[in-house]
C-alpha cells in the first residue's frame, strides 16, 4: 500500500494554488493521475520520485517512509525505489541505447539489461545513439531505463505525448507489458482520456491541485465528452446533420 | 633577434592558467547552475569583474595585496615561504583571478544548457551528485569546455597590464611575450617588436578559429 499526502504551493498559468492531494494506492495497482495541464500532476510525480521536496505531507510506501515532514523524514531520488519516464526522455546524449539502460545498474549485470532489451525489442538499436532515434524508439529506451532497477513504483510523465496515434497504441502495449510482467505499481500522467481508460485500474482527477474524484475510470472519468466526440465523428463520416 | 625565452615562458603561463582553471572553474560554475543560494547573484557578478575591470586596476590590487609589505602577502610569505610579486607564482595567481570568467562563463552557459531532467533522471537511477557531473554533464558540454580552455589560454597569452603590475619586467622570470613587446617598443626596436606581435598575432588567429570550429561542429552535432 502507498499513502500519500502531499501539501505545496505551486505556480500557475493563472497565478498561485495550493496543491493538496490524499491517494492511497495498493501495491501492484496501475494508477492513472488525470486533469488538465498545470492542475499539479508532474508536481505530484516528482516529488514521488524525490527531485521536488513538498512542504508538507507524507510518503509512505510499503510501510517505509520516503517522506514524512513531521518526522523530518527526506530520502534523496537515490535512495527511493522508483523509475521515472521523463515527458522528455531525458536519456543522456553522450550514451548510446545499451548504455542508457545499463547507467542505473552495477558492474556485472548485463544479464539484466539484456532482459529488458529483448522486452522491449531494442536489440538492433543497442549501438545508436539517442540523437538517431525515433520518438518511439526513444520511449521504449527510456521505459527500459527506468525499469531496469526493477522499481516498486514506475511513474511515467506524460510518455505518450510525443507520439503519433498508431504509435502510441503500441506503446500502451509496452507499457502494460512491463507493468504486468516486474508486477509494478505504475502511476501514469496524462491528460489524455483514452489513454488512461485503456490503462489504468484507478483514476484520481486532479484539478488546480485538488482530488476531485478517485475511482475506476468509468467512474471518473467524464466520457460524455467521448460519448459527444463519437456522435460528432459517426455525423462527419455519415454527412448526418450537426 | 627574437628570443624563445618569452615565448617559453608564456606559454607555460598559460597551460598552468589553464589547468588550474579547469579545476576551479568546472566546480565553481556547476555550483552556480545549480545552486539556490540568494546571494549568488554577487558571486557572479564578483567572478565577472576582470571582464570589465581595467587591468591596471586589477594588477594594482593584486600587487598591493601580495606585497610583503602588507597582512595577506606577509602571511603567504612566512606560512608558504613564497614571495608572489615579481616572481613567475605571482604571475599565475594573478592570471588565475584574471582569466576566471574565460573559463567560468562558457562552462556556465554549457551546464545551463543542458535540461534538468538530465541532473534527475540520473538521480534516480541511483547515482550521486560526483557520478552524474562526471558521467552525465560534463561529456555532454565539450564544447564548452574546449572553448572555456581555448579562451582561457588565449586570453592569458594576451595578458599585459597585470603581469607587468605584479611581476614587472624580469627576464626569464616574469617577462611574458607581451612585456617583451613592449620592452622592444621602448628601446625602439620595432624590428623585434614586430616579430613578437606578428607570432601573437597568428597564434591568436589559429586559437580563435578552434574555438569557432569546435562551436559549429557542436552545433551541427546537436
Amino acid at each position: 500500500m502507498i499513502t500519500i499526502e502531499l501539501k505545496q504551493m505551486l505556480q500557475g498559468a493563472s497565478g498561485p494554488f495550493e496543491l493538496d492531494v490524499k491517494m492511497n494506492i495498493n501495491k501492484g495497482e496501475f494508477v492513472s493521475l488525470y486533469g488538465a495541464s498545470g492542475a499539479g500532476k508532474t508536481s505530484v510525480l516528482r516529488m514521488l520520485a524525490g527531485v521536488f521536496k513538498p512542504q508538507n505531507g507524507l510518503i509512505d510506501v510499503d510501510g517505509n517512509a520516503w517522506f514524512d515532514k513531521r518526522k523530518g523524514i527526506w530520502r534523496k531520488p537515490q535512495d527511493r525505489s522508483a523509475g521515472i519516464v521523463f515527458q522528455d526522455y531525458a536519456l543522456f546524449p553522450n550514451m548510446n541505447v545499451v548504455e542508457n539502460i545499463s547507467y542505473g545498474l552495477p558492474e556485472n549485470s548485463e544479464d539484466i539489461a539484456e532482459e529488458v532489451i529483448g522486452l522491449m525489442e531494442l536489440n538492433e538499436l543497442r549501438r545508436v545513439m539517442p540523437s538517431m532515434l525515433s520518438g518511439g524508439q526513444r520511449q521504449r529506451v527510456a521505459l527500459a531505463r527506468a525499469i531496469v532497477r526493477r522499481p516498486t513504483l514506475l511513474l511515467l510523465d506524460e510518455p505518450l505525448t510525443a507520439l503519433d496515434t498508431s504509435l502510441r497504441l503500441r506503446m500502451q502495449e509496452y507499457i502494460l507489458a512491463v507493468h504486468r510482467r516486474y508486477s509494478l505499481t505504475t502511476i501514469l500522467v496524462s491528460h489524455d482520456m483514452l489513454e488512461v481508460l485503456k490503462l489504468s485500474d484507478k483514476v484520481f482527477l486532479l484539478e488546480n491541485g485538488v482530488i476531485k474524484a478517485a475511482g475506476s475510470p468509468k467512474d471518473v472519468l467524464p466520457l460524455n465528452v467521448l460519448r459527444e466526440m463519437q456522435t460528432n465523428l459517426t455525423n462527419l463520416l455519415t454527412g448526418s446533420p450537426k | 633577434m627574437l628570443e624563445a625565452g618569452p615565448f617559453l615562458l608564456t606559454l607555460k603561463l598559460a597551460l598552468i592558467t589553464t589547468a588550474i582553471l579547469y579545476v576551479i572553474g568546472i566546480p565553481v560554475a556547476y555550483w552556480l547552475s545549480t545552486s539556490t543560494f540568494k546571494g549568488k547573484i554577487v558571486v557572479e557578478a564578483i567572478l565577472s569583474l576582470p571582464l570589465i575591470l581595467p587591468p591596471s586596476v586589477m594588477g594594482f590590487y593584486l600587487l598591493i595585496a601580495l606585497s610583503p609589505a602588507n597582512s595577506f602577502g606577509r602571511w603567504i610569505d612566512e606560512l608558504l615561504n613564497l614571495r608572489l610579486v615579481f616572481t613567475f607564482h605571482g604571475l599565475i595567481l594573478a592570471s588565475v583571478v584574471y582569466s576566471l570568467p574565460f573559463m567560468v562563463q562558457p562552462l556556465l552557459a554549457g551546464f545551463r544548457m543542458l535540461p534538468g531532467s538530465l541532473v534527475e533522471a540520473s538521480y534516480t537511477l541511483g547515482k550521486g551528485r560526483w557520478t552524474t557531473l562526471r558521467r552525465v554533464l560534463l561529456p555532454n558540454i565539450k564544447a564548452a569546455i574546449i572553448t572555456g580552455g581555448i579562451l582561457t589560454f588565449a586570453h592569458t597569452l594576451g595578458e599585459f597590464g597585470v603581469v607587468l603590475m605584479v611581476g614587472g619586467n624580469i627576464p626569464g622570470e616574469t617577462r611574458v611575450i607581451s612585456v617583451a613587446i613592449y620592452d622592444a617598443v621602448e628601446a625602439m626596436d620595432y624590428g623585434r617588436a614586430n616579430l613578437y606581435s606578428g607570432v601573437l598575432l597568428v597564434f591568436a588567429f589559429a586559437l580563435l578559429l578552434g574555438v569557432y570550429l569546435v562551436n559549429y561542429r557542436s552545433l551541427k552535432t546537436t
